[in-house]
């Protein structure tokens, strides 16, 4: 189980120009890729939350920086990019009483669709996903996108 | 077992230090009277004549002397001894006006350094501790003040004045420094590189007690600085034109000790002037007793504290005063409300989440008065979820509230975006245009 977790990082940033590209400048010159992204803003500040083939690194990197970072578990759905997708993994952790506390997609290469969440049980949620058969991905997966 | 530098005079019955006291005072104000143009013209204004002091309580007739007095005579229109006698200068920074020029005879200097040497003492400060002084060494009186009160107990000095402050952290190592003195913000900087360096200050140093002074820090901090170094935490203070840093607490940390041999304190109302009785908090004020190139009648210091003239636990018998916690002068009004930045301080300082730096902005918007207090985010208090930072913030804004009765601005920026001080720090940046 401990396989289907993936490590996002997770970034306090003030809302001002010029942040994001000193994070992309501190990744380039480290060799992390980023697979995932997203900004939750909120007036003054911002969380930033990434998926990156080399999670360790980008936290070393980052914190060694000044920032304030931190490592959440989130997990990763597959989802067939077709019509219905996202509903049926909605409903079954609504079912199960797991709260989805964020979530966030994007397209790999593969042309499939991936879902980024952070749920209020993580171990239950993965429980609850693989009995509907739907597929979780880990590390490994997101290392070779 | 309590030291003391001087256990005659430092535990001394109330009465013949009363005694004392008067005699010091008679012969002070005559003394100002015959070599101080200024005191003279100063006293047949006010239709004093040395003869009219004859008790403490007599005291209450003389004028008060202000920081203004001293600026208005500048450089040295003040002085009681000639040039040729004068063993040093020191300036004040002069950042809220002219600057102000202090002039010490040789016995100026040891009374200076008796002071302090009888301060150090009282917080187990002696031979074989490596006292390292990050106070600025020059104009300023911090540095070369506390470097003649450490020799004199027999400390050994490293005198590296401020900033440089990764070398002040390996000769810290090195060297093996007892004894920090410096403001409290520069060394919580220190403690901030030291982390970054790798080295904790509770586990790799054999630092155990900071003489920290020259800007107000709360009772609060103390406790954070105290839990997160391992060290004991002491307030000096002093201010320039009485000489420089002058006094401490002792180790019951129960209030600064006034040497009252050689000064005479007093707190009064600082719109009326009115002497206050002891307990009620005012402005402090104080007349030199001994000095002699620079003697100060009625001082008005424009801190804020509170008088106590009981007996101390540690046996020395001199009044002593509170804690400073603000400038008179340092109360910002907001909508009507006066706030002390200390205030602020130690609500912060109470809530675990909140780091030590912190920033207060005030301005004026639409013709109302904000107050934005900025903290910084902490690894400990971070949480990736929005909801939990705006929690937070709500929580310190209604913590201020609570103390404050003011709605605050509470907003959280990021690690090491505030400015760090090597020396005295800038708290709050008033941006109103009044």
């Amino acid at each position: 189980m401990q396989n289907k977790i993936i490590k996002q990082i997770s970034l306090f940033s003030e809302n001002k120009p010029g942040k994001l590209a000193n994070i992309a400048d501190k990744f380039r010159d480290a060799g992390v890729n980023i697979r995932a992204f997203t900004i939750a803003e909120a007036g003054d500040f911002g969380i930033i939350r990434m998926v990156v083939d080399k999670p360790d690194l980008a936290h070393e990197v980052l914190h060694e920086s000044g920032f304030t970072v931190s490592e959440t578990n989130v997990l990763g759905v597959e989802m067939e990019d077709v019509p219905g997708g996202l509903a049926k993994i909605a409903d079954v952790l609504g079912k199960e009483n797991i709260n989805i506390d964020y979530a966030y997609a994007f397209v790999t290469k593969t042309e499939k669709a991936l879902l980024i969440l952070r749920v209020s049980d993580i171990k239950a949620a993965i429980n609850v996903l693989e009995r509907n058969g739907i597929k979780l991905i880990d590390m490994k997966d997101i290392e070779n996108i | 077992m309590i030291e003391y530098w001087n256990p005659l005079i430092e535990r001394m019955p109330l009465e013949e230090l009363n005694k004392l006291q008067e005699e010091k005072l008679r012969n002070i104000v005559r003394y100002v009277y015959e070599h101080s143009d200024f005191y003279r013209k100063k006293f047949d204004e006010a239709g004093i004549k040395p003869e009219d002091i004859k008790s403490l309580t007599d005291i209450t007739k003389l004028p008060f002397t202000y920081k203004k007095d001293l600026r208005d005579t500048y450089p040295t229109g003040m002085f009681c001894v000639p040039n040729e006698q004068l063993a040093r200068f020191h300036v004040s920074s002069g950042t809220t006006g002219k600057p102000t020029v202090v002039g010490y005879t040789r016995n100026d200097i040891d009374a200076w350094s008796t002071s302090l040497a009888r301060a150090l003492t009282s917080i187990g400060v002696g031979r074989g501790d490596i006292i390292q002084i990050s106070y600025g060494y020059g104009l300023f009186t911090g540095g070369l003040g506390l470097h003649y009160g450490a020799e004199e107990v027999g400390a050994t000095v490293l005198p590296t004045s401020s900033g440089n402050t990764e070398k002040q952290i390996e000769l810290m190592q090195d060297l093996g420094t007892t004894i920090i003195a410096c403001t409290p913000s520069y060394f919580l900087f220190m403690a901030e590189v030291a982390k970054n360096m790798g080295v904790s200050i509770k586990d790799d140093t054999k630092l155990k007690i900071g003489i920290f002074g020259a800007e107000p820090w709360s009772q609060q901090m103390r406790a954070r600085i105290e839990d997160t170094t391992g060290i004991k935490a002491y307030d000096v203070f002093g201010t320039s034109e009485l000489s420089g840093p002058l006094f401490t607490e002792c180790t019951y940390q129960d209030g600064i000790h006034i040497w009252a041999d050689q000064f005479l304190v007093e707190v009064v109302d600082p719109e009326t002037g009115e002497s206050l009785p002891e307990g009620e908090r005012g402005e402090l004020v104080i007349t030199t007793l001994s000095k002699e190139a620079l003697p100060l009648i009625r001082y008005r210091v424009g801190d804020n504290t509170v008088l106590n003239k009981q007996p101390c636990r540690c046996g020395r018998t001199h009044p002593r005063i509170m804690r400073i916690l603000g400038r008179v002068d340092d109360m910002l009004i907001i909508r009507g409300i006066n706030v002390f930045p200390g205030q602020i301080e130690s609500v912060l300082m109470n809530i675990p989440e909140v780091g030590e730096h912190f920033q207060i902005i005030v301005d004026r918007i639409n013709e109302l008065d904000v107050m934005t207090v900025q903290i910084e985010m902490t690894d400990a208090a971070f949480s990736d979820k929005v909801n939990d930072i705006i929690k937070l913030e709500d929580k310190v804004a209604s913590a201020l509230k609570k103390v404050l009765n003011l709605a605050v601005n509470v907003e959280l920026v990021e690690h090491g975006s505030l400015p760090r001080s090597m020396g005295k720090s800038k708290k709050v940046i008033d941006k109103r245009k009044l």
